[in-house]
């Protein structure tokens, strides 16, 4: 559905095939674990056995001399890393940190935390050599929840971290596991409390929970002899690599190239970087190129997935209104700072114009893999706390659930948390088609079925793109670009391009180039690049029309205003001469030579995207078990440049929050052992687990960009925890705070089982 | 993983003359449980004899009494997919449909499913329902066993060093009889039992239950048999009284743990709600109809 009047386009709106489709479908296209280079030999990495320990000392010597054996390097082999920030697009990270991470020098943070490297001719011997390295470890006490990491008298990670305080900058006196604190005050919550017809005040807990990419990661290294570095592998993001292992390794940046291969999956988990310089040094070390391919167990134990959580909330309702929120924010880092709590605190009332609210957030380090990125981080599990207690607030006042967030649905001008105000939005219009939709307003009826909505947020980023078009002669169209292309950007990025030059979409070929062959693009991340790197498709695109005016207006001797492009048509107003597209192309040699249009831009004017679920569960109230009937999900989706990849990006989200509502999580033993690390027992919805996830597009065009974008990847997985638990409540009366609500937890509350 | 060498012997007694050499012997039939445990480095071997090209090992053989013998190395969509399984045995199409995915049903085993030995294996309960033997075959000769004393605990069976399973043997059920298994899993596939239960229903020409036999999975450090739960059927009617008690019955056999795949509590509960539930299906199949449900699984 179109809320808005929207321009006809030709391309936009289509559902052309994905330009990568067939490489991928007959299995020729290449991923990281597909390298094989002249002379490669293999890395394997020695992973902490201890979740807290003091390394005393590291002897490699026995391994240095095992068969096959030709580097072995620990983090004495990295250069001294500089204690600063940098800015990687969606996240941001400390490179001492990251060097820490990559192999640790003094103590380790988490089990799974790399100690050492081997290369070796085969993978096996490579193993067999990590088993002579010795290292000697003072083992610590493990600090693996938020609330004990935060007691005074907590052991510890980093005895120089103080507490900073990110209104003030000011940085606590006593050092502290609590590595930042941030509040968003907004009127006067007390008062509000005080008037209310009713207040409610909960605690969720949430688990750290994995983004579930099925490719592990990977990384393939040459060293050359003149100090140049070549690197092969997965990423959401070829610069942000090559810019952090060259300050990690202390290169000059244009002595890496990255080289991405394709992408079995991120979600916000490969921004980071664990293997590229490891494998690089290696590769120094032994002369020969390196290949680390991680196993699924690696994945889980020593990458990053996203924050568990504890918040706290107590709000209030005056009649249909929300009238306070006042939150705790309690996140995971993981072993270093930076969890997505920002993000959480920042998005949770994001829905709702909300006039008095209290937010208090921390971040929080504990003795588990640093966290990472994962789809809208941090805002799911602060939607599922909003999300509950706005339908027991709704619930008690007796309002449909979906009237109450249309009644407070944030609109343009209303305030953010941080005082901004917020652009043309579409919450309202998401809530509407909800409220509209054949799901809605079919009945739910049966025992132990029940029915549950909820709303969600995510900003979507902007950042910086890069891309080159060249127009060839027989007006094909060559579209270069540095944005990794995850959720179907090629043909998203094409499709803009197309519609820009007025051009048949099957006339672009794009191609994700390696670092050495465009200027910089950040990660695909944020849901920015069919938004951002379209922005800068759109700009190398008018580009090309004015040279193709110019060429026109040459060949027919008449000033430029003279001359019009429209719709791969360049024409005179004059005298209605014309040439097309290819006519023009063709022509390019005698013209002026090639035709090529670039752009580099930082993309403003970013639309933020939400998104309003309803789901039907039925709970076997003997098992516990919580089927899924029915899923429908609204999202306001800008402009839907490729309407099926959208309803995939909002189909994936979903599941992946079906998931994380039901089933998935971290399990860890006291010691800091993680007790699931496979796909066997860190169970992801299967096939069968799910059922037809209906989308509704809602179409708010965003002001901000030439043809409406708005980021549509990351929104769909915020609602799903909330409203899943919503629908089970219903079916059940109880109300479940903690995540997963699995059938253990829901048998046991059903039943009255210890 | 270690360097190990690979054996593919074409006959039994070259696979037993292989498994007697001294050397540190793990047998491969479908290898989806041995190879992972190679590669995890949980178990090691000098020699892998692959046992998955001996023609005794393979086949699926009717008996003249209409019972059934099933290789041990037979892969399990060769089982589920053979007719007098389908039509005689369809509790044995429950179990080893749901062992693994599609693919992995291409390679795994009954016989593998079984020497694993690991409380939580499919295959376990339906055949102590169905009261399967096993067809051991050694340096001493063959022997037969019930296969509900082959499990000692998690991962440990009951063959000597250089024994090899040959065969499982299944016995005709007599007329008004029936059997059933199932499971309860997170998922609806791809996943391990939490609890499971095979239960097997004869009943006498009143109408009355004759006999009956109810095993569960993954509630104690082997499938168990539950005898009580047999002795609260026998000469009751069929039907929810008698079925609650044996459900209450295995409630009480259950000796099971906390895990990340389930709480104590949550396994003792699933004991009686998933025997109730196979014995309602037994009976249903015994009256002909089709069992409830729709999949194989809780």
């Amino acid at each position: 559905m179109t809320t808005v009047e929207k321009p006809q386009y030709r391309v936009i709106g289509t559902r052309p095939i994905r330009p990568d489709g067939v490489e991928k479908v007959t299995g020729k296209a290449l991923y990281g674990a597909d390298v094989r280079l002249p002379g490669m030999v293999y890395g394997k990495i020695l992973r902490s056995p201890y979740a807290h320990a003091r390394i005393l000392r590291i002897d490699t010597s026995e391994a240095e001399k095992a068969p096959g054996v030709l580097a072995v390097i620990t983090h004495a082999d990295l250069p001294v890393a500089a204690d600063r920030v940098e800015e990687l697009g969606e996240s941001a990270v400390n490179v001492k940190e990251v060097s820490e991470n990559i192999l640790a020098s003094s103590k380790v943070l988490y089990r799974g935390h790399a100690v050492a490297a081997v290369a070796a001719t085969s993978p096996h011997l490579a193993e067999d050599a990590l088993a002579r390295i010795r290292v000697e470890y003072e083992p610590l006490p493990p600090v693996l929840d938020v609330l004990d990491a935060m007691r005074e008298d907590a052991p510890l990670l980093d005895e120089r971290r103080r507490t900073r305080t990110l209104m003030t900058g000011e940085l606590s006196e006593k050092p502290s596991n609590v590595a930042s604190y941030n509040r968003f005050q907004g009127g006067d919550v007390e008062a509000a409390f005080a008037e209310a017809d009713v207040v409610v005040e909960r605690e969720f807990r949430t688990k750290m929970v994995h983004q579930g990419y099925i490719e592990p990661q990977n990384a393939t290294a040459n060293w050359n002899a003149d100090g140049t570095l070549t690197i092969w592998t997965s990423t959401q993001g070829a610069f942000a690599v090559r810019n952090l292992v060259a300050e990690v390794l202390k290169k000059p940046i244009a002595q890496v190239k990255v080289v991405p291969m394709e992408i079995g999956g991120g979600f916000g988990g490969k921004i980071p970087i664990y293997l590229d310089p490891v494998a690089a040094l290696l590769s120094k070390k032994s002369g020969r190129p390196v290949k680390i391919v991680m196993s699924r167990t690696e994945v889980f134990e020593a990458t990053g997935p996203t924050s568990g959580t504890v918040i706290r909330v107590k709000a209030s309702a005056r009649g249909d209104r929300l009238t306070a929120v006042q939150a705790t924010l309690i996140y995971e880092a993981g072993a270093f700072p930076g969890s997505s709590v920002g993000a959480g605190s920042m998005t949770m009332l994001a829905p709702y114009d909300v006039p008095n609210f209290d937010i208090h957030a921390y971040d929080v380090v504990v003795n588990k893999p640093k966290t990472a990125a994962y789809r809208a981080p941090g805002a799911p599990a602060a939607a599922f706390a909003i999300e509950s207690i706005i339908d027991e607030l709704a619930r008690h006042q007796k309002v449909d659930p979906l009237v109450f967030r249309k009644v407070n649905s944030a609109r343009k001008g209303t305030k953010m948390v941080n005082g901004i105000a917020f652009p043309r939005i579409g919450h309202e219009e998401c809530v509407e088609a909800a409220l509209s939709s054949d799901h809605y307003r079919s009945p739910i009826e049966g025992p132990y079925r029940g029915r549950g909505v909820a709303s969600g947020y995510w900003f979507n980023g902007g950042m910086q793109s890069s891309v080159l078009v060249a127009v060839n002669t027989d007006g094909s169209v060559n579209l270069i670009e540095g944005s990794t292309d995850i959720g179907g950007t090629r043909a998203s990025l094409a499709m803009q391009l197309a519609e820009t030059l007025g051009i048949p979409y099957e006339d672009i070929r794009p191609s994700v180039v390696d670092t050495d062959s465009i200027g910089h693009n950040d990660v695909t991340g944020g849901s920015r690049t069919t938004f951002a790197t379209g922005m800068a498709v759109y700009e190398a695109g008018m580009a090309i029309r004015r040279e193709m005016v110019a060429r026109a207006a040459k060949l027919w001797g008449l000033p430029e205003d003279d001359v019009e492009y429209d719709a791969g048509i360049v024409r005179s107003k004059k005298d209605g001469r014309q040439f097309t597209f290819k006519e023009i192309a063709a022509q390019s040699a005698r013209t002026g030579g090639p035709i090529t249009g670039k752009a580099s831009l930082v993309a403003r004017g970013v639309g933020g995207a939400y998104g309003t679920h309803i789901v039907d569960v039925e709970v076997d109230p003997e098992t516990g078990k919580v089927t899924i009937l029915r899923y429908t999900a609204v999202q306001d989706v800008g402009t839907a440049i490729h309407p099926s990849y959208v309803e995939g990006q909002i189909q994936g989200g979903v599941v992946q929050g079906i998931g994380w509502a039901l089933n998935e999580e971290y399990v860890f033993d006291d010691e800091g052992r993680m007790l699931n690390a496979s796909f066997l027992d860190y169970r992801m919805p299967t096939a069968l687990d799910v059922p037809m996830i209906d989308t509704i597009l809602v179409e708010v065009p965003n002001p901000g960009h030439p043809y409406g974008v708005r980021g549509v990847g990351e929104v769909p997985i915020v609602p799903p925890l909330a409203a899943i638990a919503n629908a089970i409540y219903d079916a059940t009366g109880h109300r479940f705070t903690e995540l997963p609500m699995s059938p253990t937890r829901i048998v046991q509350a059903l039943n009255g089982l210890a | 993983m270690h360097a190990f060498d690979y054996a593919r012997p074409g006959s039994l007694a070259e696979a037993l003359a292989l498994a007697g050499n001294g050397r540190q012997v793990l047998f491969l039939a479908g290898g989806t449980d041995v190879i992972i445990q190679l590669r995890e480095g949980r178990r090691s071997c000098d020699l892998l004899v692959d046992l998955k090209h001996i023609p005794e090992l393979t086949r699926i053989t009717e008996l003249p009494d209409g019972g059934l013998e099933i290789g041990a190395a037979a892969p399990l969509a060769e089982v589920y997919e053979h007719p007098q399984v389908r039509s005689s045995f369809p509790a044995l199409v429950d179990a080893a449909g749901i062992i693994g995915g599609i693919a992995i049903q291409s390679r795994a085993t009954l016989g593998g499913n079984l020497c694993n030995a690991s409380p939580a294996a499919d295959a376990s309960p339906a055949l102590m329902a169905l009261s399967a033997t096993l067809r051991i075959a050694g340096p001493a000769g063959e022997r037969q066993l019930p296969v509900a004393d082959f499990f000692l605990g998690p991962g440990r069976n009951a063959l000597q060093p250089g024994e090899i399973l040959v065969a499982i043997r299944i016995p005709a059920l007599p007329p008004r009889a029936g059997a059933f298994y199932h499971r309860f899993i997170p998922r609806n596939e791809m996943d391990i039992a939490v609890a499971s239960s095979g239960v097997y229903l004869a009943l006498d020409g009143d109408g009355r239950i004759a006999d009956a036999r109810v095993a569960l999975g993954a509630v104690a450090p082997t499938p168990i048999l539950v005898p009580a739960a047999r002795e609260a059927l026998v000469g009751r009617e069929p039907g929810i009284e008698a079925f609650e008690a044996a459900g209450e019955a295995a409630r009480a056999a259950a000796l099971p743990i906390d895990d990340m795949r389930g709480s104590a509590a949550q396994r003792r509960h699933l004991s009686r709600v998933l025997t109730v539930r196979a014995l309602e299906n037994a009976l249903r199949r015994i009256r002909g109809g089709q069992p409830a449900g729709g999949s194989h699984q809780s």
